[in-house]
Order: structure tokens, then sequence, then C-alpha cells
């Protein structure tokens, strides 16, 4: 037993470095997500399936047009955007009533139909890609980190400055901010909540974009795998507080550090519950996260 | 008293069905139908009637099932015995989070979100434990009598889900007409204004949580005796969370009969979905989330929301 | 065989030599005005997760039975029952357990005779119970837990083996190849999805291992889906086992594997008990130098079996890789004619007792003669499987193997 801890410690580090990294990537996720719970204050279920149609628009400009993933973001971060616009303005927002729990369910029944649609277009047979990038790893002098999940890492913190300083700089972000703090004065103040909410929407699930372009050489795109996902976002939202990108990014390493470590020492199945314990945790002690805004 | 005759009559016209339905199929489905129906109505309780919407609601299910499967395999205890004390356990659980949740003044989709994540955290250790079988679940081995709580016939199956049905609507006919539901009423709408007028909103909310808790319980201990096999995701993993959820909120939140109206409604339209699609791969499930998005489009109160309108629109016009 | 049916089944062949259209005979648009009564087709519920999580492996799973069911159709039907066709009705069993069983019920009403499929083993558990109940004959595809056959069904029937064979077959092999190369194998470590399937072969390897003089230093678990190898990678590289060995379902095996060659960790042998993509063109095609030297215990064809081929060109031709799930499937429905041509009865009964006296001879898997114990398949075997030269050879036992195998992977 002995030894094996002592082993243990020697990869230490690699696990945390592995765990920032892998966090990098989760906070990719989760950056739409708490723009999206926010400011619209929605569950949005289909936040993992929408994960999944972009990393399928990612696939098949690179296996149809041979757009490497990096350079697909042009294409793919607009592409989503218009999807999240068009959802949240013709669908969900129609079909919501503004009730909170319908919403919900309409989240739900809308990550049914796509995740069923992408099962019926492209079946079930998993796509993958083999870059020339897939292999390489940098050397950390402690480990070895896959070329791409260093390049997500950057990616995750280059966009959520971006996002930081949107939503800090421009006109649209400011409205966003105000229909978030207060959605009667925003209106009076004469922002047209229906295009607003839709905006923040369809930003939120154009990160998904970013998220696929920077996530498809590492995993793959299959019909289910949004799942995933979607949980540990949550997670993330919650510990960084609703609304704050800096929170996302931050919950993000924090929690794929647990998760790493959670592994080391548990297991990867009984380690996941660090994971769980942290968020009931925050919930219950700190419900507005790390950078939370209401008290 | 109107509810409870309404009640009776319902009962009384599923009560024969064994007698009149002759395919095992439909029999089927309506057991399934019912049995989502007291797992919507387990729900509602909480979340209707106390206005508390819970994502985790598999934690008592859950429980529920493994303290069935675990205590007959491992203890050969009675499974009719263990139906109750199942029932006991899923109450106990409920009672715990509630009162963690509740404590710490957790709300709307705080609370939603915390209970999710108690059920994923029952999920992972009935995954890693040996107890509970751990990834290889458990399985109940045939011995089809009433003694042993499995039937050699569907029927069996029916009248205990029938019975159950029956508790649930009782309990939520009870709650309509009690102080305790009155209470919970007073929170849901208001929790500060409640407390201002004295209620004891914690005592409530966990009062609440428990009984949600005690009859998923029971839903739990009757799946594993239906289909004799669980394990850690179908126990404690999102996809009964959200069939509870689902179904009260389109039958009708915080309604008698919404739980049960919803659950025949969404039975029926996976099963259309079915048939209309054929057998091309998926879209069967996609037609199912087409439907339920439209329902919940045009009918933000729930089936029973609209029933009610409608029957109101036509006692007007005859009146 | 009587003269009348003799004439029935002369008098249709005639006719279907002089249409050259078989296909439209069997679907009653051409008439047999010359012969009393057409031959009703069997019906068979074929039963497969086609959507849902383990949708990929049922989509395969429904294409085999399917292929089978069109083969037989058209080599003239079932001719002990007047040469009638096989009617397939398929049934989607969502990837859960209780949707398996009411889709069963269903079969059962439309008035199967028999059931094939189920594929995943938390499935079967189900269904198989489900047809029991109406007496309905049902037969199993893969579902590998043994728990399945030791429910004691009389209507349960398994053509291929179960992991206790795969996890025996396996560590004899391993221990032959082991011997014949010095023993340069003395630890190992096992990485596993957490569901029965995974932890069944596991636990038996852990039992079994030490018999063939290998210590199994650590048993990693991981849920399926998993994402992230990293962790469970940088523990094999820290305490570096001999053989590595995992079980595990396709995306897993897949992020595995290439995670062991992105932190460049080489053991002796990756020596997989079931493993998800080992035995997978896909995976081979997609990740050769991830996928090669890996060896495999699996379900496998008998190469030397041209019909088995044949179903590989066909199965490719409709651009779909020749998986398990497809053969095994074809091989199912195979046995359920053969069982139907020799009960030459649509009755449940019938068909059961056939199935349970079945020699079945006609298959193109690398069995010993079939004979069913308690519904398992007594002469399944599994075989031991290489990729080698972008392709997958069957490397033990000798009788069907196609290649020598390369053991331990070179340097």
């Amino acid at each position: 037993m002995t030894t094996i801890w002592m082993d243990q410690l020697s990869i230490l580090l690699p696990a945390i470095l592995n765990g920032v990294t892998t966090g990098a990537v989760y906070a990719l996720v989760a950056l739409g997500l708490t723009l999206i719970y926010g400011v619209l204050h929605i569950i949005n279920f289909a936040h993992g399936s929408l994960l999944m149609v972009a990393l399928y628009g990612v696939y098949f400009l690179y296996a149809l047009v041979g757009i490497d993933p990096y350079l697909a973001f042009p294409i793919v971060v607009p592409a989503m955007f218009a999807l999240g616009y068009g959802l949240q303005r013709y669908v969900i927002g129609r079909a919501g009533h503004g009730k909170d729990e319908n919403i919900m369910l309409v989240t739900l029944g809308l990550s049914i139909i796509i995740e069923n649609l992408a099962l019926f277009f492209w079946t079930s047979n998993t796509r993958t890609i083999n870059t020339s990038y897939g292999f390489s790893t940098v050397d950390f002098g402690v480990a070895f980190i896959a070329v791409p999940k260093v390049v997500a890492f950057v990616g995750a913190v280059v966009i959520a400055g971006l996002l930081w300083q949107f939503m800090q700089r421009t006109d649209l972000g400011k409205a966003i901010r105000a229909l978030a703090k207060e959605p009667r004065g925003a209106q009076l103040v004469g922002i047209s909540t229906a295009h607003v909410y839709a905006m923040s929407f369809g930003i939120g699930i154009a990160c998904l974009g970013a998220a696929a372009c920077l996530l498809l050489p590492t995993y793959y795109a299959s019909p289910h795998i949004g799942q995933a996902f979607v949980l540990i976002a949550f997670t993330i939202v919650v510990l960084g507080g609703m609304g704050s990108f800096v929170g996302a990014l931050l919950g993000g390493l924090i929690i794929g550090v647990t998760e790493s470590l959670g592994g080391l020492f548990l297991g990867e199945s009984l380690g996941k519950i660090g994971i769980f314990l942290i968020f009931i945790a925050v919930l219950l002690l700190r419900p507005t996260g790390l950078f939370g805004q209401r008290a | 008293m109107k509810t409870a005759a309404a009640i009776l009559i319902v009962l009384a016209a599923l009560l024969p069905m064994p007698w009149l339905v002759r395919s095992d199929f439909w029999l089927n489905f309506a057991i399934m139908a019912l049995y989502y129906g007291f797992l919507g109505q387990s729900w509602n309780i909480l979340g209707g009637f106390g206005g508390q919407f819970s994502f985790g609601h598999a934690a008592f299910f859950g429980t529920g099932a493994y303290t069935s499967a675990v205590l007959q395999l491992r203890l050969g205890i009675d499974p009719w015995l263990c139906l109750v004390l199942a029932g006991v356990l899923g109450g106990a659980v409920g009672a715990l989070v509630g009162a963690l949740s509740f404590r710490y003044g957790l709300r709307g989709s705080y609370f939603a979100l915390v209970t999710l994540a108690f059920a994923e955290v029952f999920r992972i250790l009935a995954d890693s434990v040996e107890f509970t079988g751990a990834g290889v679940g458990l399985q109940i081995p045939l011995k089809q009598t009433a003694a042993n709580f499995q039937f050699p016939a569907k029927a069996g199956f029916y009248f205990v889900i029938l019975a159950l049905t029956a508790l649930g609507l009782a309990v939520a006919w009870w709650l309509k007409h009690s102080r305790l539901g009155a209470r919970m009423v007073a929170v849901r709408e208001n929790e500060d204004a409640a407390r201002a007028l004295g209620v004891d909103v914690f005592r409530t909310k966990v009062i609440a949580i428990a009984l949600s808790g005690a009859l998923m319980g029971l839903g739990g201990t009757f799946y594993v005796q239906y289909f004799l096999y669980i394990d850690p995701t179908i126990a404690y993993g999102p996809a009964v969370s959200v069939s509870a959820l689902l179904v009260p909120i389109v039958g009708g939140l915080g309604t008698v009969f919404g739980p049960l109206l919803g659950a025949f409604a969404l039975q029926f339209v996976n099963q259309f979905a079915q048939v209309a699609m054929g057998d091309a791969i998926g879209l069967n499930l996609v037609l199912y989330g087409v439907i339920l998005v439209l329902m919940i489009m045009y009918m933000p109160n729930g089936l029973f929301g609209l029933a009610h309108v409608s029957a109101r629109r036509l006692v007007r016009r005859a009146g | 065989m009587s003269d009348k049916t003799r004439n029935i089944i002369l008098d249709r062949r005639r006719f279907i030599a002089g249409s050259a259209a078989g296909g439209l005979v069997a679907t009653g648009i051409i008439g047999m005005p010359h012969i009393a009564r057409a031959a009703t087709p069997v019906k068979i519920g074929i039963i497969h997760p086609v959507t849902g999580g383990v949708s990929y492996s049922g989509t395969q799973g429904r294409a085999g039975a399917m292929m089978a069911v069109d083969d037989i159709n058209a080599a003239g039907g079932i001719k002990s029952l007047g040469g009638a066709k096989i009617e397939a009705l398929l049934a989607d069993a969502q990837s859960k357990a209780d949707v398996g069983a009411a889709e069963v019920e269903k079969l059962n009403e439309a008035g199967v005779s028999a059931v094939v499929g189920g594929y995943a083993s938390f499935i079967c558990m189900a269904t198989t119970q489900a047809a029991a109940k109406h007496g309905l004959p049902y037969i199993v595809d893969v579902g590998t837990d043994d728990r399945i056959i030791k429910a004691g069904l009389a209507n349960t029937f398994r053509f291929s083996p179960g992991y206790g064979v795969f996890v025996e077959t396996a560590v004899s092999a391993l221990g032959q190849l082991n011997n014949a190369a010095g023993k340069p194998a003395k630890t190992a470590m096992i990485v596993h999805e957490d569901s029965a399937f995974g932890t069944g072969t596991a636990g038996l390897l852990a039992k079994q291992l030490p018999g063939i003089g290998i210590e199994v230093m650590e048993i990693m678990k991981h849920p399926t889906p998993n994402l992230d190898f990293n962790n469970i990678v940088l523990r094999i590289k820290a305490q570096k086992p001999d053989v590595v060995i995992p079980a595990d379902y396709y995306n897993e095996y897949v992020l595995f594997a290439r995670t062991m060659q992105q932190q460049k960790v080489r053991p002796k042998a990756i020596y997989s008990v079931l493993g998800g993509a080992a035995s997978q063109y896909k995976f081979v095609k997609e990740f050769p130098e991830a996928a090669a030297y890996i060896m495999d215990c699996n379900h496998w064809y008998n190469p030397q079996k041209p019909a088995a081929l044949e179903l590989k060109k066909k199965t490719e031709a409709k651009g779909l890789f020749y998986t398990y799930e497809v053969f095994l499937n074809y091989e199912a429905v195979m046995l359920l004619a053969d069982a139907l041509e020799r009960a030459a009865s649509t009755d449940r009964a019938k068909i059961t007792a056939a199935l349970a006296s079945s020699t079945w001879s006609g298959h193109f898997m690398p069995y010993g003669p079939t004979k069913f114990e308690g519904g398992q398949n007594t002469g399944a075997r599994a075989v031991n499987l290489q990729v080698l030269d972008n392709d997958i050879k069957v490397i033990l036992p000798p009788e069907f193997a196609s290649a020598k195998p390369v053991f331990p992977m070179p340097a």
C-alpha cells in the first residue's frame, strides 16, 4: 500500500497539470452556459446536444472540406450563434411563456429532438479526426500534455477574456448585463428584451462553437457525447458564480483538478464524487459561487 | 368532495382493466402509465403542491429500489416488508436532503441543482460499493408467487400499481384539503409572507419532501419487482428524475389528476411516435420531442389546466 | 415429404426459374394460381437498442439480422414450411431495459414465433424475462453476462459465449503466449468499464491470472462514458506493468489507446478481453499506429469459411464496418432458421425444443459442435486476435489462425 502512495506522489504533479488542462476544456463548455443561465435564468438542458451539433459541424468541415478545426472558427462560431439566436427567439422564448419550468421542459424537448435528429442523419458511428498534431505532446518537464489540450487551455483563457471585454465595453454587453440585473428597468429604458435575450442565448451557443473547434482533436463526435459534459458544466457555472466568465474559467480549473485528483486517489468511478460534493458544498455554503453577483 | 368522488370514479373505472383488456401489451402499457403516473404524483407533492422543483428525485427512487433489492437478496427479508421499508428509507433520504437544503435556504434553481447533485452522489456510491452490486447491478431471481411479490400474470402487478396510484391520489386529495396542504401552498406562493403569517416554513418543506421521497421509494420497489434488475444508472440516473418531473408538468402541476393524465398522455405519444415513424432510427424520439415542445407551447398549464378550462367553458355554454 | 409437398416445391422452383424474380413472388405480387394455399410467412421479432447510448451496436446488430433474413428468403425461405418467408418485425429497445421488455410484449401480441437480439446484457436480462412469461423462444445475440443464462429460463438460448468463456480462453492463451516467448510478462494491470460487462470480466481475470504466473498490480475501473484517461495512463506509466488488459466499449477504448500513445506508454503487450475497439476494423483504419499489435480475445468469425468472408464483403458494400454485432446477429437468425426447418412448425414450444436439441453445423463461427446446455451453446468458443499489418488476424487457436502472434510487442 505505501508503495502505491509514493508512486502517486510522483504522479501528483502530472495529474494536477492534466486536471488544469481538462478543466479548461470544461470551462469552454461552461462559459456559454453561465451567460445563458446568468442572463436568462434558463436551465438549458439542450446545451450538451448543441455542443454535439457544433462538434459535428467541425467534423464535417474537416472530413468533407479539409478545414482544420483550429481554422474553422470563422464558420462554426457564427453558424452556432445564428442557431442559438433562432432557437431562443422563435422556439424557447415563444414556447416558454415565461414560466421557468416550461422553459426548462422546452429545452429538454429540444435536446431530445436534436440528439435523435443527429442519430437519424449521422448515425451513431463515432466520428474522430486524426490531425497531424493529434498525438503530439508538449513536454512540461514533469509531464507530457497533449498539444490539443494545451491549445484548448489557451483558447479557454482567450475566449473568457474576450467575453469579459465584450460584456464590459460594448453597448450590447451593457444591455445584456442590464437585462440580467433588472429586466423591467431594462425594458423601460427601451431595450428590446426578446432581441437581447436571443442575442445572449446566441452568444452562449456561439461559445459552444468555439469549444467544439478546440475539443474535436481530443475527443470525438457522436449523438450522445453532449451528455457527458452537461452535468459538469452546470457544476462549474454554480461554482464560479452565475454570469461570471472568470468564475467559469476558474471553476473549470478547480473542477478539472478535483476530478483528476479524485480519479487518482479514489479511482475514476468513485473519484467523480469529489465534483459533486464540492457542488453540494458550494450550493449550501456559498450559493453565489466564487464570483457571483447577487447576495 | 367533488374531487373525492372523481377519484373513486377513476379508480373504479381502472379496476376492471385486466378483465376488459385481453392484450398483454396494452395491459403492460397501462401498468407503465400508472407507474409513471405514480412517480409523477410523488414529484407533484413536492413540486406541484410544495412548489419546490427537484431534479434529483432519483435519489429517493433509487434508495427505495436498492433497499428492496439488497434486503431481499442479502438478508432474505420478505419482499412485501421491503416495500414498506423502501418507503421509510425513501422518506428518510428525502428528509435528509430537505433538511440540508432548506436549512441553508436553497430555493428555485439552486434547490433543483443540489438535488441533482445528491442523486449523482448516490449513483456514484452505488456504483462503487460491493453491497449494492457496484456497476454490475443486482438481479432478483425469478420466483413468481404473490407471496414473493412477483406475479405469474400481469394482472397481479396491475393491481399493485393501481393500489399505489390510489395511495398517490389519496395523498394528493388529502393535501388539497388539509392544513398541511394549505401551508404548503402558502409557502409555494410566497415563502416570506407565509413565514410572516407564522407558518413554520422549514418544517413544512421538509415534511413535503419526506412524503414525496417516501412515495418515490415505493415506486422504486415496484420497478425492482416488475423488472427484476437494478443498477446504479437505472436507480439513480437522470432518466427517472426527468420522467418524474415531466409527467406532472405536462399533466398539470399541483393538481390531483395531473400526473395521471400526463403519464397516459406521454405514454400514448411515445407509442404513437414509435408506430408513426416505423423503423427509421431515431425519428420516433424526434417526433416525441416535437410533440412535447408543442404541448408545452400550447398548454402552458398542462393537460389538466386545458381540461379544466374546456370543462368550465362547456359548463358555461350549457348553462 | 409427401408427394403433395414435393409438387408444390417443384412447381414453385419452375415458377421462380421462369420469372427470375423470386422477390416478387415473396411479396405476393405474382400469385401462385396452381397452389391451394400460399405459405404464410413466419414472423420473428428482432429487437435492438437502435437509439440511445448503445445505438451504434444496436444498429449494427439489426443490420446483421436483416441480412440473414434477406438471405434466407432469397434462398427460398423455410422449406419444411412450404417455402414460408421470414417476416421480421423490428423493435427498438431505446437502450433501456423497460422499453425492451415492453417491445417484447408488443412482439408477442403481434404473434411472433421467436425473438432474436437485445445486444446489451442489461437489456437482455429484461427482454428474456418478458419473453419467458409467454413461452416465447429467445435467442440472445451478444449479451455476454452469464447471469442471463444462469437465470435458468427455458426459452432463452445464447449461441455465442459468455464472458466466463472469454476470460478462461484469454487467460489460457496469454499463458501459452507468455511461455512460448520465455515468460517476459510477470505483471498486469486491468482497466475496465464499470458496468456488468466490464466488472464481471475484470473480476474473473483477477482470480485467474495468478494461475498463469501473472501478478495483478492494480485494477482500475472507469464509467461509460469516460472522456479522460490521463490519470489511468499515468498510473500505468508509473507502475510499468508488463501487460495492460482493457475491457471497454468502443469510444472509451479508442480514447484509452490514443492516450497510451500520446504518453508514450508501451507495455510488453496490450491484451484485451472483449476489447471494445481492439477487434474493430474502424479502429484499425482510423488509428493504425495506436492499434498496431494490440491483442484481443473476442467474438470472431472463422476466417477459413467463405460464407463469413462473403458476408464481410456484403456488409462493407453497404458502407458498414464488419463488426461482431453484425455476424453474431446473422448467425443467430440462421440458427433460428435451422430450428424452424427442423421443427417444421411455428409453434413456440416446438421451436424451443428444436433449439434445445440443435446440432447446427451450417455456421461460419470458429465453434465446436453446437450443443445447448441450460440455454448456452457449449460449443461456442472465443478466439484470440491481433492487429497485424493494418488488419485483424486470428492468432489462436492454431486451427483457425491466419497469422503468427507477435508477443511481446516490438519496443
